[in-house]
């Protein structure tokens, strides 16, 4: 079956380099400069993969980005393996092995083909329709659609390659490096642009640089011939940069654009070690010019999708670029002057073509002519009504038109092939011009959209732009570019240009067949088989919305996104419903162009550098003392220090005892830490908090809690009045960020007047909190100048001192109950200052203990952590904490909230203490809690907030929310679980030294 | 993705900057005058149009101020910028 289609040399191939790679399973050998699929078809291999839905086999369609069907699995080991690569893209390289997609067990034999034969019951909907009812059958269908679905296979290892983000700043931009695209791009940087060129090929001259006969003239010369001379001219010029494999994938608003830029894909395996395979590049140009090029149109007849049936733009690719022929008998059928471009470059090169059906009736032009020359037979004013062959196409049946090209006349040809070339004209490709929020207008004459209106410093050109030939391309582009970049002349001002080409053209959407549109598969999208049938039932069941047939059909939802079909599916559909295309719409052209690996998107951002990582001054000290680590937002927090083996729960608990019986010490480090200052700091403070403190003296601390303007808790701490006009406030770890913003945005917009200035010192001062009834004694000898006397040093105050020579801030705080004192120093002396506490406290058993741990002895003490026992819901009256909210004050952030309809409301959820029956029982933090289990529905009154056993109680504990739990102390409720219900009591949330005797002992 | 010409620092990339909603909203002098429907206007109801639309915008992770943007949202054009307590300077 193998056999040699390679013609002769040809442009982008090295016929001296050859390269071995395996396509499902065999080794076949293509040269340097192969694609996947060119090689393939050199090697005669046209069937690669089997369609989505009915699993039809299906070849090569197209030589580049908008493939629909050549999509294949790379395999280079298991954690490269790659689906959803398009052949028609990858270059091949030594050792590159690829399989197909969707078909098991194998691509010549697959199972699913079946669906083909089933297919009048899968239409349109099929799977909205069928697996609707009963909808508890929905779990049991879903298994097996999800493993019918899907394309290819993604790595389950962590991808080694390396991925780079680069951002790029240009005066220009141009995408695309075809003739328009190479023109301005030295236009404009010939003119003093810095410009960037970027194309998604390897080589530069899109299809221009294979325009090679006598019929597409520039200055006499043959239009290949001159563009490779512009090529050697752009390529030395110094301010621009050329950047080839590189796919622009999103195209934003402000000339943002982002560009994939392919470095190591096309290289052989051992040569990638160590360098970035792909960089996403993020470039921000003053001017972008789009020279995309457009892309060749399908025809839509009965079964159109055959493996050998490609667009006609391809075959002549192949040939010229590659030197493969598709196939020895080749047919091309048209609507356009495009395929005679095809004959006459197969014609050169001895590839045989079978004969020309083309749509029109009256044609003439050189092109033509030249291919009668030859011998060729061209059935004018006919169509294919029908292929056969089900592996590799065969043949073609053929039939007159009708003069309106509605219905076939007459009777039925059929000419044998092996190879088929479509062209049913081009379409712009405008993806993303309307990314760029561009919009487009629809020509008559030729059926495109073309951009009208540029939201942004943008222009379009050539084909892109409408303009289709070497002349018009010649003619307009220059002069766009002038006005574009305001300059007055180019170099192609008095070009001379000769195309054969001639435009008339036959535009029917859905070619008319001798059987029923039911009967017919016309595939319009070839990805996800969608058919013209499946557009048809859509509008027959009232679909009108572009949009919505799109997803009920899933026409263009493949990876290629429709690229080849979208516009014939909005003919079908405005001459089947009998609206005018251009008031139809399109679908939204969404990015990116081309899909993008996950790699390319995330770049450097993985592992450890997946997010930032804050770390306290002590932190090496807790990983020397083999401490567990949690995460508080970006910070790494102490969790518990294990022991001896000891798990979590032992670890807090033998924690939690030593810190109420003799002293523990504590990172408090991450605590935020606001500066502020100003004349009017104390006012300020009145206003952002709801307890007053305007006569907090100087040295004292307090507490206190700050609400959103809605009346809700959103964060608390402790602040410390330093001096007449010099607060320092703490926050939570994590709502630091937050509430310095809030401070601002308020002191910024509300109250410009207030003279306060807010500086954030969470990083510059470092917090080491000592607590329990030895924790005076071990300060004292860390502290050995400080009066640490109950008198002179009570709770709630603050001293400046001394550690040997630097200074410090000390304050008697406590978040556990327990007498407490915290030393806030600055960062880099603090591991030595926790080292000397620890020093010090030896002698009393001093234990470290972390996060968990302090959470349990708050919870002792009924003290609410903002954001695990409130959730945005919460005003300080439902938290039990009316005694912090000021009714003096004439104002505070949020004050008016409180006493709205809803937050007056009796039964709000409150903050209660819930106590097990049984006291072994711990609860789930987040379980429901509800009174009465006989009501249905279940009334769900609230749920678990934190929930600890206590050593020091030698009980469990627990904080709730609960409807109206205020006014329920000492009432039963039920916690329903799984498997059991557990019986709980609604307490005081305070469990532990309700009098706070502990804080002075 | 916007480039914003903050008043204070000049053209920056979107991503340095926090949007902060409808401006123009000022906080009443007097809250516990207003009634509960009264207050409810102030906290809760924004306008959210199609077409010029006045914003508040910080340079969070710049000079960090505050400033009002007039952006016509239907093309993400941005019409001016202007420092808080400034009259905007278009309509």
């Amino acid at each position: 079956m193998t056999k040699n289609l390679r013609v002769k040399s040809s442009k982008l191939v090295d016929e001296t380099y050859r390269i071995s790679f395996k396509f499902n399973g065999t080794t076949y050998y293509g040269f340097k400069g192969d694609t996947l699929a060119s090689a393939l078809l050199a090697n005669n291999i046209h069937l690669v993969g089997r369609s989505f839905k009915y699993h039809r086999p299906r070849g090569i369609m197209t030589a580049g980005s908008e493939e629909p069907n050549a999509i294949v699995q790379l395999h280079n080991g298991t954690s490269r393996t790659e689906p959803n690569v398009r052949a028609t893209e990858i270059e091949i390289y030594e050792g590159l092995v690829a399989t197909s997609q969707n078909c098991w067990p194998s691509v010549k034999f697959d199972i699913g083909g079946i669906n083909n034969f089933l297919s009048p019951l899968l239409p349109a909907g099929f799977y909205y329709k069928t697996f609707m009812w009963p909808a508890s059958f929905w779990e049991k269908y879903e298994y097996f659609i999800r493993k019918s679905a899907g394309l290819g296979k993604s790595p389950d290892v962590p991808d080694p390659d390396i991925y780079e983000h680069k951002y790029i700043h240009c005066d220009v931009l141009v995408i695309g490096a075809g003739i328009s695209g190479l023109i301005a791009a030295k236009t404009a940087a010939k003119n003093g642009f810095k410009t960037l060129l970027v194309e998604e090929k390897s080589y530069l001259g899109g299809s221009t640089i294979y325009q090679d006969s006598e019929f597409f003239k520039i200055n006499n010369q043959n239009s290949a011939s001159w563009l490779e001379k512009e090529i050697n001219e752009v390529k030395k010029i110094e301010n621009l940069e050329i950047k080839t494999r590189t796919s622009v994938a999103a195209f934003h608003g402000y000339n943002f654009l982002l560009a994939r830029e392919n470095l190591t894909d096309h290289l052989p395996i051992e040569q990638r070690e160590n360098k970035t395979r792909q960089r996403l590049l993020k470039i921000r140009a003053k001017k972008v010019i789009t020279a995309t090029g457009s892309i060749e149109r399908p025809l839509i007849f009965d079964n159109n999708d055959r493996p050998g049936i490609l667009l006609s733009s391809a075959i002549k690719k192949y040939a010229d670029l590659f030197g493969v022929a598709c196939g020895e008998k080749n047919i091309l059928f048209t609507n356009n002057d495009s395929v005679y471009e095809t004959a006459i470059s197969l014609i050169q090169k001895g590839i045989k073509v079978q004969a020309i059906i083309d749509n029109r009736e009256e044609i003439d032009s050189k092109l033509i002519k030249e291919t009668e020359k030859n011998n060729i037979k061209i059935y004018k004013g006919y169509t294919i009504v029908d292929t056969f062959g089900y592996k590799r196409i065969n043949s073609v049946s053929i039939m007159k038109l009708s003069k309106d090209g509605q219905k076939v006349i007459g009777s039925k040809e059929n000419i044998s092939c092996d190879s088929l070339g479509i062209s049913g004209g081009w379409t712009p490709a405008v993806h993303l011009f309307t990314q760029s929020g561009g919009k487009l207008k629809f020509r008559d004459d030729d059926q495109v959209f073309i951009p009208n209106t540029y939201p942004s410093n943008q222009i379009s050109i050539g084909s892109c732009n409408g303009d289709f030939t070497l002349d018009e391309i010649l003619i307009n582009t220059p002069k766009l570019l002038k006005e574009f970049l305001n300059i007055k002349k180019t170099e192609y001002e008095n070009i001379e240009i000769y195309s054969a080409f001639n435009k008339s053209k036959r535009n029917i959407w859905l070619l008319p067949s001798n059987k029923i549109v039911g009967k017919t598969k016309s595939f319009v999208d070839f990805q996800n088989d969608a058919t013209a049938k499946d557009i048809k039932l859509a509008l027959r069941e009232g679909f009108r919305s572009i949009e919505h047939v799109k997803r009920y059909t899933t026409t263009g939802m493949g990876t290629d996104q429709g690229k080849l079909g979208n516009m014939h599916a909005l003919g079908i559909i405005s001459e089947t419903a009998s609206s005018k295309m251009g008031e139809l719409g399109t679908t939204t052209f969404r990015p990116p162009y081309t899909p993008l690996t996950f790699g390319t998107i995330v770049g450097r951002n993985v592992g450890k550098y997946f997010d930032i990582i804050r770390k306290t001054p002590i932190h090496e000290w807790h990983v020397e003392n083999k401490a567990e680590f949690e995460n508080v937002g970006q910070w790494k927090r102490a969790w518990y220090y294990p022991q001896n083996g000891e798990n979590m729960h032992e670890a807090v608990q033998r924690e939690s005892k030593a810190a109420r019986d003799s002293a523990g010490i504590l990172d408090a480090s991450t605590l935020g830490k606001i500066d502020i200052q100003g004349t009017d700091a104390s006012e300020f403070l009145n206003r952002v908090y709801t307890n007053a403190w305007s006569k907090l003296e100087i040295g004292k601390c307090r507490y206190g809690l700050m609400l959103n303007e809605d009346g809700m808790v959103y964060d608390d701490g402790v602040t410390t009045r330093l001096d007449e006009n010099h607060y320092i406030m703490t926050t939570t770890t994590g709502g630091a960020a937050t509430v310095l913003g809030k401070l601002e945005d308020y002191l910024q917009t509300e109250w410009p007047e207030l003279d306060v200035y807010l500086t954030s010192v969470t990083d510059h001062y470092a917090t080491i909190s000592v607590c329990g009834p030895n924790s005076k004694k071990i300060i004292q000898k860390v502290i050995p100048e400080i009066d640490l006397s109950d008198k002179d040093f009570p709770h709630m105050s603050f001293k400046n001192s001394k550690i040997g020579k630097v200074k410090c801030r000390v304050m008697r705080i406590s978040f556990t109950g327990e007498q407490s004192y915290e030393i806030n120093i600055q960062a880099n002396y603090a591991k030595s200052v926790w080292e000397n506490c620890m020093e010090a406290g030896k002698e009393f058993n001093i234990t470290p203990y972390g996060t968990e741990t302090m959470h349990l002895l708050r919870a002792e003490k009924g003290f609410i952590i903002a954001g695990q026992d409130t959730d945005a819901t919460m005003t300080p009256i439902d938290l039990q904490m009316d005694w912090i909210v000021s009714k003096k004050k004439f104002d505070f952030i949020g004050k008016r909230s409180l006493y709205r309809s809803d937050t007056i409301r009796e039964d709000r959820k409150q903050l209660v203490g819930l106590i097990t029956d049984n006291p072994e029982e711990i609860l789930e933090e987040g379980a429901q809690i509800v009174a009465d289990m006989n009501k249905t529905p279940i009334e769900m009154l609230g749920h678990v907030t934190s929930s600890y056993f206590s050593p020091n109680l030698k009980k469990s504990i627990a904080l709730g929310v609960v409807k109206g739990g205020k006014n329920m102390m000492g009432q039963k409720l039920i916690i329903p679980m799984e498997k059991k219900q557990i019986n709980v009591t609604v307490t005081d949330p305070v469990f532990l030294d309700k009098e706070n005797k502990r804080l002075n002992a | 993705m916007f480039l914003i010409n903050c008043p204070f620092c000049g053209e920056r990339e979107q991503s340095e900057f926090k949007a902060g909603g409808e401006a123009h909203i000022v906080r009443p002098k007097q809250p516990t005058e207003l009634s509960d429907d009264q207050w409810a206007e102030y906290l809760f109801m924004r306008k959210n149009i199609k077409g010029i639309q006045f914003e508040r915008w910080n340079h969070i992770h710049g000079c960090r101020k505050w400033f009002n943007m007039v952006r016509d949202t239907s093309n993400d054009e941005i019409k001016a910028v202007y420092k808080m307590g400034e009259k905007p300077p278009v309509k």
